[in-house]
C-alpha cells in the first residue's frame, strides 16, 4: 500500500487497518510516542481504497515526530477508534467523522462537532460542492 | 410564523439523565466568556458535575475554502485562524509550504520572522491575561495591558498596514521590509512594556482574591496534560519544560538564548504566572534579535513562488507574464505532503499540507491548539464551582477563529 506522494517529513507508516490499535499502542508504549497530535483524513476519489486517515504522534522525550496512514474502504468507512490510548482522540476523530464520515469504532460519541445537528454530507469529501449551503435558518424572502 | 428553530446541537445529557442535578447552559453569547462556545453543565449546588462543550458556532469552512484558492491566496486566510497572533499562522503556513517547495529563506527575512513571532508572542499573552482578569473584576491591570497591546498592534500596523489581519508573510519571504525608526520605537515599546508589566505584577501577584480564585483551581498534571493534547503554556504550567522552540528548534531560535518558564500545579495561577515570565523571555529574545538582524534581501530570488519586482512586470515581457502566471495559477508546488509544526502563543499550531503538484492545494488541514484543548476541557471544569468556570475559560485562551475554523 503505497502512498501516491513522495513524503517529506516526518517518517510515515502505512499500516493495515486492522493493525492500527497494535501499531500504535506499541508506538505509544514501546516508541514513546506520547502525544497524538492530530487526525485527519485524505479524500482520493477514484482510488481504492479511497480514504486515508491520518494521524500524527510526537514524542515529548525524544522529541520525533511519525505520521500513521490507515487506507478505508468508500463502501465501510471505518476505522478503530483511539480513545482508549488517547483522550484527546475523542474530539480529533468527531471533527474527522464530521468532515469525512469516517467511522470511529469504539468512540462513543461521534456527534457533530464543527457542523450542526442535521447536516447532510461530509463537506471535506471532494464530492462535496464547494457552493453548496445548508442554512439552518431560511433565509428571508 | 415559523415554528420553533431546530436545536443546532444535542447535548451529551439532559435534566432527565442527571440525578438531581441541575443543568445550565452557558453560551454560546455569554458576557463573562471571550469566544462563542456552549458549554453545558451540570450542577450539584455551586459544583460542577459534569460539563458537555460545545465548539463550532465560528466555523466557516476554512479548509474547504484552502482548495480551492492558490497557495497565495490562503496567506490572509490564516491570518483569521489566531486572530490575536496572525504573523505565527503566516510565518507558520508559509513554511510549511516553502519546504514542500524545497526553498530556503533568506537569513535576514528568518531573523525578522522569529522576531515577529516573539513580537506577536508578546501581544497574545497581553491579551489573554488581559481578558482573563478582567473577568475577574480586576480593570486596572486590563487597562495596563491592553495599552501595551494597543501600542504592539499600532506599531505593527506601521509595519504591515493593518492592526490584526496582517497577511505579512509570504511564500518565500515577507511582503516589504521594516520601515525607517521601525526598531527604535520598538525599543521603546519594550521599555514601556517592562514598566507597565512591573505594575501588573505588583497588582496581582500576591493579591488574595486573585490568588482565591485561581490557586489548585483547574489543576492538571503533566501526564494528563499530555493525555488530553494539551500544549503549550497549559502544558508548560504542568511542570513540562516542553516547548518545540528549545525542543525542535525552528527559525533562528537556535541561536538565541532563552529559558522556558514552567508552573508547578497545573492550575490557573500557574497558567496567569507561565505566560507573564514567557513574555518576559519573549521579550529578551526580541533585543538579541534586534542586534542580530543582517542586512540583505527579505525574498528568496525564485521565480516559482516570489513575484517579480513592480518595475520589471511594467517594462519587461517575462516578469509580466511570470506575474500574470503567479496571480492566476498560483505557484506550482511539488507534489507531495508535509506537517510542520511552530510553538504559537497556545500551543503547537500546525499545518498539514497535501500538493499534487498544482497551484491551488489538494488538502489543508490545521492542527489547531485551541481545538484540542476544548477536548480536554472538561478536565479542567469539572469538580470545581460553576464561578470558576470563568477563570479556567480564560486561562485556557480559546480563540474561536483557530478551534472552529
Amino acid at each position: 500500500m503505497n502512498s501516491p506522494l513522495p513524503e517529506i517529513l516526518p517518517e510515515c507508516l502505512a499500516v493495515p487497518s486492522g493493525e492500527l490499535l497494535d501499531t500504535v499502542g506499541h508506538l505509544k508504549w514501546e516508541s514513546g510516542f506520547d502525544l497524538l497530535l492530530d487526525v485527519t483524513a485524505v479524500d482520493w476519489p477514484g482510488q481504492v481504497p479511497r480514504f486515508e486517515v491520518v494521524y500524527h504522534f510526537y514524542s515529548t522525550s525524544t522529541f520525533r515526530r511519525v505520521r500513521v496512514k490507515v487506507r478505508v474502504e468508500e463502501a465501510d468507512p471505518a476505522v478503530d477508534s483511539l480513545v482508549a490510548l488517547f483522550g484527546c482522540a475523542h474530539f480529533m476523530e468527531r471533527e474527522c467523522h464530521d468532515m469525512y464520515g469516517i467511522v470511529f469504532r469504539g468512540n462513543p460519541d461521534l456527534r457533530p462537532i464543527l457542523l450542526y445537528e442535521g447536516f447532510v454530507g461530509h463537506p471535506l469529501r471532494k464530492d462535496y460542492p464547494i457552493r453548496a449551503e445548508q442554512p439552518l435558518v431560511r433565509y428571508r424572502k | 410564523m415559523d415554528t420553533a428553530l431546530p436545536n443546532p446541537i444535542r447535548p451529551a445529557f439532559g435534566p432527565s439523565t442527571e440525578d438531581g442535578a441541575v443543568v445550565v447552559s452557558i453560551g454560546p453569547s455569554h458576557p463573562a466568556t471571550h469566544g462563542t462556545i456552549q458549554v453545558i453543565a451540570a450542577l450539584d449546588g455551586e459544583k460542577v458535575q459534569r460539563v458537555d462543550v460545545h465548539c463550532g458556532y465560528l466555523h466557516r469552512g476554512f479548509e474547504k475554502e484552502c482548495e480551492a484558492h492558490t497557495w497565495h491566496n490562503l496567506i490572509p486566510y490564516v491570518d483569521r485562524l489566531n486572530y490575536c497572533s496572525g504573523l505565527i499562522n503566516n510565518f507558520a503556513y508559509c513554511e510549511a509550504v516553502e519546504k514542500l517547495m524545497g526553498v530556503e529563506m533568506t537569513p535576514r527575512c528568518r531573523y525578522l520572522r522569529t522576531l515577529l513571532s516573539e513580537y506577536s508572542r508578546v501581544a497574545d499573552h497581553l491579551t489573554c491575561i488581559a481578558a482573563s482578569l478582567m473577568e475577574l473584576g480586576a480593570m486596572t491591570p486590563f487597562l495596563y495591558l491592553v495599552m501595551i497591546r494597543d501600542y504592539i498592534y499600532e506599531h505593527l500596523a506601521a509595519l504591515t498596514g493593518a492592526r490584526v489581519t496582517y497577511t505579512y508573510g509570504r511564500i518565500g519571504g515577507l511582503a516589504r521590509d521594516l520601515p525607517e525608526g521601525w526598531l527604535a520605537r520598538l525599543g521603546e515599546i519594550l521599555g514601556q512594556y517592562e514598566m507597565f508589566i512591573a505594575r501588573v505584577h505588583g497588582l496581582m501577584d500576591r493579591n488574595r482574591i486573585f490568588i482565591d480564585r485561581t490557586r489548585n483551581i483547574g489543576a492538571l498534571t503533566a501526564a494528563d496534560a499530555v493525555h488530553w493534547g494539551f500544549t503549550g503554556p497549559i502544558l508548560r504550567s504542568t511542570g513540562a519544560p516542553r516547548d518545540l522552540r528549545k525542543d525542535t528548534p525552528y527559525l533562528a531560535y537556535a541561536e538565541l538564548d532563552f529559558d522556558v518558564p514552567v508552573g508547578i500545579n497545573g492550575d490557573n495561577y500557574d497558567r496567569y504566572y507561565v505566560r507573564m515570565r514567557e513574555m518576559d523571555e519573549s521579550v529578551y529574545m526580541i533585543r538579541q534579535l534586534m542586534d542580530m538582524l543582517p542586512p540583505g534581501p527579505i525574498n528568496v530570488d525564485d521565480r516559482r513562488c516570489t513575484f517579480p519586482d513592480k518595475t520589471l512586470v511594467y517594462s519587461e515581457i517575462e516578469s509580466l507574464i511570470n506575474h500574470f502566471k503567479l496571480v492566476t495559477d498560483g505557484p506550482k508546488v511539488p507534489a507531495g505532503e508535509v506537517y510542520l509544526a511552530h510553538e504559537a502563543p497556545n500551543g503547537e499550531l500546525g499545518f498539514y499540507l497535501v500538493s499534487t503538484g498544482g497551484g491551488t492545494p489538494y488538502k489543508v488541514h490545521v492542527r489547531s491548539p485551541s481545538f484540542v484543548h476544548m477536548g480536554g476541557l472538561p478536565r479542567l471544569l469539572e469538580g470545581y464551582q460553576l464561578a470558576d468556570i470563568i477563570p479556567t475559560f480564560g486561562s485556557v485562551n480559546m480563540i474561536g477563529g483557530e478551534c472552529d475554523r
